[in-house]
């Protein structure tokens, strides 16, 4: 039998289509010692390359995945084990992994399975992981998509249900946004609320945002307090006049690669997360017919008429959600769009995460850091 | 909403939604709606090889069947284009373009420059080109260098079922006359495509592998046998660049030239005749405004100088394939002065 101190790494889930993941490079080896949050590993998907971070302290024993290699999602790629563990019953877990490695992805891997709601004459598209549990949906920012959260749907679903939501003019969603006022957006999470079944009490949701979708959560719960049981805010719109309206209006008027991708390395802190496929994705949803039109009305939405500064104020929504929803604040300390000190202007948050060295999208990041900050407001909600 | 469908599936939801968006986008050509005026079914046919199937009971009054004369319905067209239509004209062969050259290359590539830009001719010529479906030298050539010297025509050859949709919306929204090539052998190819639609501009090639060290540029069909030689090269360590130019009127001399740059190294991959072929514009492109950048001599994987064999044998040897596209790239790559 398994000795149960041996705990496997595994390849992450990044993505509900993910199926496959190359291990690019390790950055340990058998032997060292990793605390929880160390780089453990480069992985690279057909969508992203990404750094996975151990979960667990431990020895690393027996790396399992080789440099180059491909690994289906969940397949075993290392082992942490302490010293008392026996070289045998390693070498027995080691190649129980191996086994599975070489198998490849089975066939019946599952393909996530999108739903629509129809909100107001607009089709939404959300998708979910996860099966009971605690209720969250995710909230993605001005030019996202559900994908936004590719580090975080599947890690957070474990004994939640997960959804996370195209807003109007984004993903697979609508393109149409009427006025793109940020009311109109939080219909479309009210109305994704409705579709799933969150009415409210113990069957209420954690909202979380991010940027122009942490405003748009904001006001969704300022709507229907009863019905959000925590609000985590990721570098929210709304909390000060200070924004990077070059970085907003280029992403609006960007049309090709070479216009797009130095607007887009700005939402990073480490620019080498740009990848050419990053970039074509965009790309590839800025020219759906109708993305255009939506982009450029929502650009009025977050800039003022003077070009410079944030249109969008949500300190009457924060107020209105004073002692009946639970606010979290998570902020990169290196964002170059909504600067961090923004965070301090959100009244009555009960906690703060500063992420280090993290930019626009620390849920892209640092992923595991803003995980455990999003479970620790879930698990802290009354 | 991505989903999988074929290069041919693209295609025909390309035409659908435009037909649909703009009611002045017409399909005509042979047998595109199924041998109207003849006993049997309609639609059942939809071309030859069944792109238009279904738009002719879709879009009454819109899919026309021409008679088999390319001369006049390939005229009709550009015509109709010039007085305000968005014609979609299907001429079966590239092959057989020479008994409609004059109307293309003389008439509608002339029309804006010859009326001081007072008149536009969106026509979209769709076509098949390629070898490999043993159909011998009159129906199996790679024509496009022949369009792509032409001013005034834009040429278009998309490599997957996403480039096919999105560069035939363009094709239609296009007010210039686009020649637009489909490979034959392409048509059952899958890959995700959004339910949406969308335009891909002309011009912007697409990076379709990563590399520093050989650039591949390449079109069409080619774009695949390409990256079957990349994937095997990785293997030994070579790293390739492969270039889909997706249109080579407008060619995105940008693309090539910085990929070229940074590897130093090219090889251009064309299924056409090697004489005046793209494989040779690209190489003296590069030849010219990166000589500085190159540490190796051009290579350039052609068909032969030589009409497609019909013979099953000879057409085999005859399309450029991953060995041998692997080959040219071991020969620039190991070069040394």
């Amino acid at each position: 039998m398994t000795d149960d101190r041996i705990v496997a790494v595994t390849m992450p889930k990044w993505g509900l289509s993910m199926r496959l993941g190359k291990i690019t490079g390790w950055n340990v080896a058998e032997g060292d010692d990793v605390s929880a949050g160390d780089d453990l590993a480069d992985i690279e998907t057909d969508k992203i390359a990404g750094t996975l971070e151990a979960a667990d302290a431990g020895t690393v024993r027996r790396i399992v995945a080789r440099a180059g290699e491909d690994v289906p999602v969940s397949g075993t790629i290392a082992l942490l084990a302490p010293d008392g563990v026996s070289e045998e019953d390693l070498d027995a877990a080691a190649a129980q992994a191996r086994a599975v490695i070489d198998a490849g992805v089975p066939d019946e891997a599952a393909a996530a399975v999108v739903e629509s709601a129809d909100v107001g004459g607009r089709t939404i598209r959300y998708a979910a992981a996860g099966q009971d549990g605690e209720v969250v949906l995710l909230v993605h920012g001005y030019g996202g998509d559900r994908n936004s959260w590719l580090f975080l749907q599947e890690p957070l679903s474990a004994g939640r249900r997960v959804y996370a939501l195209d807003l109007p003019g984004h993903g697979t969603s609508a393109k149409d946004v009427g006025d793109g006022s940020v009311g109109l957006l939080a219909d479309a999470v009210l109305g994704v609320l409705d579709a799933i079944g969150a009415v409210g009490g113990p069957g209420g949701v954690h909202l979380v945002g991010h940027s122009l979708g942490g405003a748009v959560a904001l006001a969704a719960a300022a709507r229907e307090p009863g019905r959000v049981r925590s609000l985590t805010l990721i570098a929210p719109a709304g909390f000060g006049a200070e924004v990077n309206a070059a970085y907003l209006r280029g992403f609006a008027e960007a049309q090709t690669r070479r216009e797009l991708k130095p607007v887009v390395a700005q939402l990073f802190a480490d620019e080498g997360l740009v990848t050419r496929q990053l970039v074509d994705d965009l790309l590839a949803y800025k020219r759906l017919d109708g993305v255009d039109a939506a982009l450029r009305t929502l650009l009025g939405t977050l800039v003022a008429a003077d070009g410079q500064t944030q249109r969008i104020d949500s300190a009457a929504a924060i107020a209105a959600i004073a002692g009946k929803v639970p606010v979290t604040v998570i902020w990169g300390s290196a964002d170059r769009v909504l600067p961090a000190a923004q965070a301090e202007a959100v009244a009555g948050a009960v906690r703060r995460h500063l992420i280090d060295g993290a930019g626009h999208m620390p849920h892209m990041e640092r992923p595991a850091q803003v995980q455990a900050a999003i479970e620790e407001a879930i698990n802290g909600a009354p | 909403m991505a989903r999988t469908i074929t290069y041919r599936e693209a295609l025909s939801e390309a035409l659908t939604q435009e037909m649909e968006r703009d009611e002045s986008v017409i399909v005509m050509g042979e047998d595109n709606a199924g041998g109207e005026g003849a006993p049997g079914e309609h639609d059942a046919w939809g071309g030859v090889l069944g792109v238009t199937k279904g738009l002719y009971h879709r879009f009454p009054g819109r899919v026309l069947d021409t008679p088999i004369s390319e001369s006049a319905f390939i005229g009709a067209a550009i015509g109709a284009a010039t007085a305000g239509m968005r014609p979609v004209a299907e001429l079966m062969f590239v092959d057989f373009m020479g008994v409609c050259f004059d109307q293309i290359y003389n008439q509608a590539a002339k029309f804006r420059y010859m009326f001081g830009g007072k008149a536009v001719t969106p026509v979209v010529i769709r076509t098949m080109y390629g070898a490999g479906l043993r159909a011998a030298a009159q129906h199996s050539q790679c024509l496009y260098p022949l369009f792509t010297h032409i001013p005034g025509l834009k040429v278009v050859l998309p490599a997957t079922p996403y480039d096919a949709k999105g560069l035939m919306i363009q094709a239609i929204r296009d007010n210039d006359p686009v020649l637009f090539f489909e490979h034959k052998a392409l048509y059952d190819l899958s890959g995700p495509v959004p339910e949406e639609s969308y335009a891909l501009p002309f011009g912007e090639a697409s990076v379709v592998r990563e590399g520093g060290d050989v650039t591949i540029v390449t079109m069409g069909r080619m774009v695949h046998t390409s990256l079957e030689a990349a994937g095997q090269l990785a293997a030994g360590g070579v790293q390739c660049e492969v270039i889909d130019l997706r249109t080579t009127s407008p060619l995105d001399e940008d693309t090539i030239l910085e990929s070229v740059e940074g590897t130093g190294r090219l090889v251009v991959v064309d299924e056409s005749h090697p004489r005046c072929s793209m494989a040779t514009d690209i190489a003296a492109l590069v030849a010219r405004r990166a000589f500085g950048a190159l540490r190796a001599p051009i290579e350039m994987v052609t068909a032969p100088h030589t009409p497609v064999p019909f013979s099953g044998t000879l057409e085999d040897l005859y399309i450029p394939d991953a060995q041998r596209v692997a080959n040219a790239v071991k020969t620039v790559a190991e070069y040394e002065r």
